[in-house]
């Protein structure tokens, strides 16, 4: 589906409204307010739906019941107090929220992480990935009035969840990434375990796609929904899975790995030409396969040696400008550090994905009818403290 | 600092032998310096290939057109501002109990720093924008990041969102956090904090309250490495910070 014909779809949707605005007996427009809590949002999400009949004219999303002014505090807070604020950014992947400040924090101070802890971070990067994307795979069940997939979900995310915890000790907040390498090594006996884990997870993968994609009213529900054309989702910077959904072959973990040790494994970046709320989710779930193929991977080349490089004890970051973005489950996110010489950065931007992922929102909803708007923001998958900060 | 060294880079008149710099990352800076001309104010390129460059603020809607355009950087990344004034409450673990209760010193301003491509006003724009990496549509830098001087007492620059859709929800959230006003932006409101809410929280002179009252975090237990040769009178707060080397 390309531009001309989303185009045509809102012209006609537009001339349907302007008809029905025109007979005597006009429909009044309602305002209907979603949120601020909801089960479709991750989070606290306000939406003020503008409905005519029920097509929506106008969506906005109201957000900043979350806001925590992240980047305010990281300018009083020392580099390696960063990661714990940076952790709760996006919470059901935290592990690879630090992953990109690290790195961008490294590359100012031109240190480099050892080989171990590198092929370390991606796994964990790649675990976080896992137990991020497989609640999305069941919750959008959910969205649509199928909750038997949700449960699904909570029950085998937590054995990814027990596995990250079992290396550093949080489920949610690891706070593990160090700059330089990481607090500690993997546990006697982890690797074993977590390829069981990765086994369920791939069964996990089977049972969705026969619980879901294939049952006609997910189909129904879903296909042809929310088309977003490549060209306009990169205009609002749609990253991740969003935009592989839309045919554009574009993936940070293998176009730019930087610091990351995706390079050396085999594997495959999965698109889908459609761009509807079909094709971002069927996108996902390959990527929770290959994801458990590629730590699968790792877990074989895992090099040995030391998993800290030497760095000084108290961590002052030479003047610079540092912009790391890495592939993290929900999108693109980098961290912008300026840095004068300090013990504190001078200033930090955070680029979150979901905050670029839902500012697509009021152009997607314009013209959907209401059952769809939760379909919709449920695809475009967001985590309100990835939006907020 | 910046500006004459990568100048100078750029145009391969630097005496110090240099690493090659990526040749996408310079093509890059040609072509907006052929485009823009004199509104070209500053540019940096690390080895890494990361591009800066700062033009002015008339030129900051151009710029992101001729990114867009001739770059094919088409992929939005963010926008946003930095507010280069160095903090007036002091840097690092200053905080007003430390003075009063540690005794340190109160600090002078110091003066501003800019970063890479240089600066001259308080309040910057940047933004960087993306090109995808394969196809037909590969563009010829990765990336590039620009930035923009903003005049002190009325920051304002023109509006991307014709430019880049995306560029929405950054605008109204730099017009929230630092003041800067996006001309033809026909939606500035806030979107992260209450529309009652007065003053601009991410300038340095706005004061995290939280900051200023309590000590530093964690300042209390910094603990010796092991083998470290404890400091003469090492147990006040300003030993542990600056004590270890």
């Amino acid at each position: 589906m390309n531009t001309t014909t989303r185009e045509q779809m809102a012209y006609i949707a537009g001339q349907a409204a302007d008809a029905r605005l025109n007979v005597e007996l006009e429909t009044e427009g309602m305002t209907l307010n979603i949120g601020p809590q909801h089960p479709a949002t991750h989070g606290t999400l306000r939406i003020v739906a503008r409905l005519d009949g029920e097509q929506v004219i106008e969506a906005e999303p109201i957000m900043g019941y979350m806001h925590r002014g992240y980047e305010k505090l990281t300018e009083v807070r020392t580099y390696p107090q960063v990661t714990t604020l940076i952790n709760r950014i996006d919470w059901l992947g935290s592990f690879a929220n630090e992953v990109p400040f690290i790195l961008a924090a490294e590359q100012l101070m031109e240190i480099e992480a050892p080989p171990r802890a590198q092929w370390i971070r991606t796994i964990l990067f790649e675990l976080s990935r896992i137990a991020n994307i497989s609640l999305f795979l069941g919750d959008m069940g959910v969205q649509l009035g199928a909750l038997t997939p949700v449960f699904y979900a909570f029950r085998d995310r937590e054995f990814v969840l027990n596995q990250i915890e079992a290396v550093t000790g949080g489920r949610f907040h690891p706070n593990f990434d160090r700059i330089g390498g990481l607090k500690d090594d993997l546990p006697a006996g982890w690797i074993e375990e977590t390829r069981e884990v990765l086994g369920k997870m791939r069964t996990f993968c089977d049972e969705l796609e026969d619980l879901l994609m294939g049952n006609e009213i997910f189909e129904v529900r879903t296909r042809g929904i929310g088309i977003i054309p490549a060209d306009v989702g990169l205009s609002y910077g749609l990253s991740g899975a969003n935009i592989r959904a839309s045919g554009v072959d574009w993936d940070i973990r293998r176009d730019n790995p930087c610091g990351l040790v995706y390079d050396e494994l085999d594997w495959q970046v999965w698109t889908h030409p459609d761009g509807d709320s079909f094709a971002r989710y069927w996108v996902r779930l390959q990527e929770v396969r290959e994801a458990t193929k590629m730590i699968e991977q790792l877990f074989d080349g895992l090099p040995s040696g030391p998993i800290m490089a030497k760095v000084p004890r108290i961590i002052k970051v030479p003047a610079g400008e540092a912009y790391v973005e890495t592939e993290n489950p929900l999108g693109a996110m980098g961290y912008y550090i300026v840095s004068q010489g300090e013990l504190v950065p001078f200033r930090v931007k955070i680029r979150s994905a979901s905050f670029n992922n839902l500012s697509i929102a009021p152009w997607l909803l314009k013209g959907v009818y209401v059952p769809d708007i939760i379909t919709i923001l449920a695809s475009l998958y967001f985590i309100l403290g990835d939006i907020d900060r | 600092m910046a500006t004459e060294s990568a100048e100078a880079e750029v145009a391969g008149d630097s005496a110090v032998e240099l690493p090659a710099l990526p040749e996408g990352s310079v093509a890059a800076f040609d072509i907006l310096k052929a485009t823009l001309g004199d509104c070209v104010l500053g540019s940096h390129i690390k080895p890494t290939g990361d591009l800066w460059v700062r033009v002015a603020a008339e030129a900051w809607r151009q710029a992101g057109e001729v990114a867009r355009d001739e770059l094919g950087c088409v992929w939005f990344d963010f926008l946003s501002v930095i507010d280069w004034l160095p903090s007036p409450f002091g840097r690092d673990m200053d905080a007003e109990q430390d003075r009063i209760v540690y005794g340190a010193p109160a600090r002078e301003l110091e003066a501003m720093e800019h970063g890479y491509a240089g600066g001259e006003s308080r309040l910057q724009v940047f933004a960087r924008v993306a090109a995808l990496p394969s196809g037909s549509n590969a563009g010829v830098a990765p990336a590039v990041i620009l930035k923009a001087d903003l005049p002190d007492e009325n920051p304002a620059v023109e509006s991307w969102i014709s430019v880049y859709a995306g560029a929405d929800w950054h605008e109204r959230e730099a017009w929230e956090m630092f003041g800067v006003i996006f001309v033809g932006h026909p939606d500035l409101r806030h979107i992260y904090l209450p529309s009652e809410f007065e003053g601009n929280p991410m300038r340095k002179d706005f004061p995290l309250l939280a900051r200023r009252v309590k000590p530093w975090p964690g300042i209390v237990d910094v603990e010796l490495m092991p083998g470290e040769a404890e400091t003469a009178d090492g147990d006040g707060a300003a030993d542990a910070v600056g004590g270890a080397e």
